[in-house]
């Protein structure tokens, strides 16, 4: 056990340790020309140390400094409250309530449209090419008009983002269902039939259980990419709340740090929510009797 | 061509209902599978293929039938014919005197596949349990009849194993418990031991002449293996292929008590000789 954990930490330390490197790297000769610029309108030369320390501490860099995204980073969880305005917890937690409302009925939905396709020919022919061009419709263009749409009819709040994500998220479960539930052997059904056996017990007993890791590889994308359907969602609403609210009042008013916290404390959650459905995985195919 | 090498058993007290003690007819029995110039020609991307053509079969209840010939000569197709999951293109069918369709409708009959086919997802006693619950039913039989088709199978103490912890011949086995879990009175078996090894195939070859003499079904039953078709059989179909046909039919004359050893009388070599001869008539036409 110990000696696989030191054989994974230590080629991950590694990697992190470099990244980090070549992050400092870069904000040093991205924030440079700044200070080179207000030094020279202040009509002095500057010294390449302070030059290295200006650049790490400025309050708008073009790109932050790890530290200084750390700092935030705690700042704006640990020492706020996490109902306050100004927690990136309370944040974090509006966009991941939107994503898992999204990710369960984009979950729901696909599971759905996956069986009607399976079992009815016209539905196979007609519903995939739309669930397919659904995809093609850059979301960024689609999410303002759907949120303003569903705020016209009286809809605001949760549901809508939640529905951007769904919009992105029953895809890969779709395609997903669609092979998992088309996946058992001929010999398999064959079984079925000579039981006689009707559709619904073919699909519980047959089709859905041989369509489960299916499922649970398309839910791992589906999770994830319900986060930037959340995210993309909170955008259009004026900025209210919420990781894509940060990301936005961020870039207004040009808080790097902020939009650089709100991206880690986004990647974090989607990591976590992948992990989830991945831990889900491994207990459900558990109980499948999955060979270790 | 049909020609018969002697009666088989006399007809003994023929028993109305499965499961009646040891008198069993040979020939003589009700029919239960009846094939008339029967044919099946799947279209292909290279042509037309004839996998059987103009076959004549009779079966009587409680015939145990095996179906030999060399690969490709329609023996799976047959059974899948017989067995409603494959459509003739000519001739008639009749299982239990209706139409196959009817016969599966009617859970007529279990089928042996060539693989297990367990449901990996299964334990053990679910998987034998899986057709009782499709024909659902109730909870307490189906414990016992999971229970009691493991004990034939000799499979019992396995029942919340998953199928990759057995080996392939325990595998069959339970494959086999499940096709007897429920009341079908035809066995379609399709080479069923043809990945065992030897010893392995002879204990389960005994088990099977044991447990069909102690349910009294019909048993349809395709190999390669000529001692196996002989020493299982009270009638072996020797087929041949392109076009998928039949080209003899043995009646067997061995008592129905069948110890291993029977297979070293010369009463089974000499069954064994003319299913061989059987076998190279049909090759003949080849290469
Ligand atoms: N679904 C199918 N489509 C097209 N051709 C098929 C199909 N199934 C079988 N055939 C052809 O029909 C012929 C008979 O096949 P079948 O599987 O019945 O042979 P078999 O006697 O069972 O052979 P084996 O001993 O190898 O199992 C073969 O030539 C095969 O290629
Ligand atoms: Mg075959």
């Amino acid at each position: 056990m110990r000696a696989l954990a030191q054989g994974r930490t230590v080629p991950v330390m590694a990697v992190v340790a470099v990244i980090v490197l070549i992050w400092y790297a870069g904000t040093f000769f991205l924030n440079a020309p700044f200070e080179r610029d207000q030094a020279a309108r202040a009509g002095r030369e500057i010294a390449f140390g302070e030059l290295l320390e200006r650049t790490m501490a400025q309050e708008r860099p073009v790109l932050p400094a790890p530290h200084q995204v750390f700092v935030e980073l705690w700042d704006t969880t640990v020492n706020k409250a996490v109902t306050s305005r100004r927690s990136l917890v309370y944040h974090a937690w509006v966009t991941l309530s939107a994503t898992l409302l999204g990710f369960a009925i984009g979950t729901a939905l696909g599971i759905l449209l996956a069986i009607g396709i399976v079992h009815n020919r016209a539905m196979d022919k007609s519903v995939m090419p739309w669930v397919i061009a659904s995809q093609t419709v850059p979301i960024l263009a689609v999410a303002p008009m759907i949120i303003v749409v569903l705020n016209a009819i009286g809809l605001s709040g949760l549901l809508p983002k939640a529905l951007i994500s769904t919009y992105l998220s029953f895809f890969p479960v779709v395609v997903g269902m669609v092979k998992g539930l088309r996946s058992p052997e001929a010999i398999h059904l064959d079984l079925m039939r000579t039981y006689n056996a009707s559709r619904s017990q073919t699909l519980w007993k047959l089709r859905w259980p041989a369509a489960t890791p299916f499922l649970f590889t398309s839910m791992k994308v589906a999770v994830a990419i319900s986060l930037v359907g959340a995210i993309v969602g909170e955008l259009p609403t004026g900025a209210v709340a919420g990781l894509g609210a940060r990301l936005l009042t961020g870039s207004y008013y040009g808080q790097t740090i902020q939009i650089w916290s709100a991206l880690f404390m986004a990647a974090a959650l989607a990591a976590c929510l992948v992990m989830v459905v991945g831990l889900a995985q491994t207990m459900v195919m558990r109980r499948m009797g999955e060979r270790p | 061509m049909k020609r018969s090498t002697g009666a088989a058993q006399p007809a003994a007290a023929r028993p109305a209902k499965t499961g009646a003690g040891p008198g069993r007819a040979g020939d003589g029995a009700p029919t239960v599978i009846s094939a008339r110039g029967l044919s099946l020609t799947f279209e292909t991307d290279d042509g037309p293929v004839n996998a059987l053509s103009n076959v004549d079969l009779e079966v009587g209840r409680g015939q145990f039938v095996s179906f030999i010939g060399p690969s490709g000569c329609g023996k799976t197709t047959l059974l899948r014919v017989i067995a409603d999951l494959e459509q003739p293109t000519g001739g008639t069918i009749l299982v239990n005197g209706v139409a196959p369709e009817q016969a599966r409708l009617n859970r007529a009959y279990g089928y042996v596949f060539q693989a297990a086919a367990l449901y990996p997802w299964r334990t053990i006693e679910n998987n034998v349990a899986l057709p009782l619950e499709i024909m659902g039913y109730a909870a307490t039989e189906r414990k016992e009849r999971v229970q009691r088709s493991l004990d034939l199978v000799n499979l019992t103490g396995f029942e919340k194993k998953y199928p990759w912890q057995l080996s392939g011949g325990m595998q069959q086995r339970a494959s086999i418990a499940r096709a007897l879990a429920f009341d079908a009175d035809i066995l379609l078996m399709d080479e069923p031991f043809g990945a065992l090894d030897e010893i392995v195939r002879d204990h389960l070859n005994e088990q099977l002449l044991e447990l069909w003499a102690r349910t009294n079904k019909t048993i349809c039953f395709v190999t390669h293996s000529i001692p196996e078709a002989v020493y299982l059989s009270t009638r072996i179909v020797v087929m041949s292929p392109r076009p998928g046909r039949v080209t003899d039919v043995i009646e067997s004359t061995l008592p129905r008590e069948r110890p291993l050893e029977i297979r070293e009388s010369r009463q089974f070599l000499e069954i064994a000789h003319r299913v061989r001869e059987g076998l190279r008539a049909g090759h003949s036409y080849e290469e």
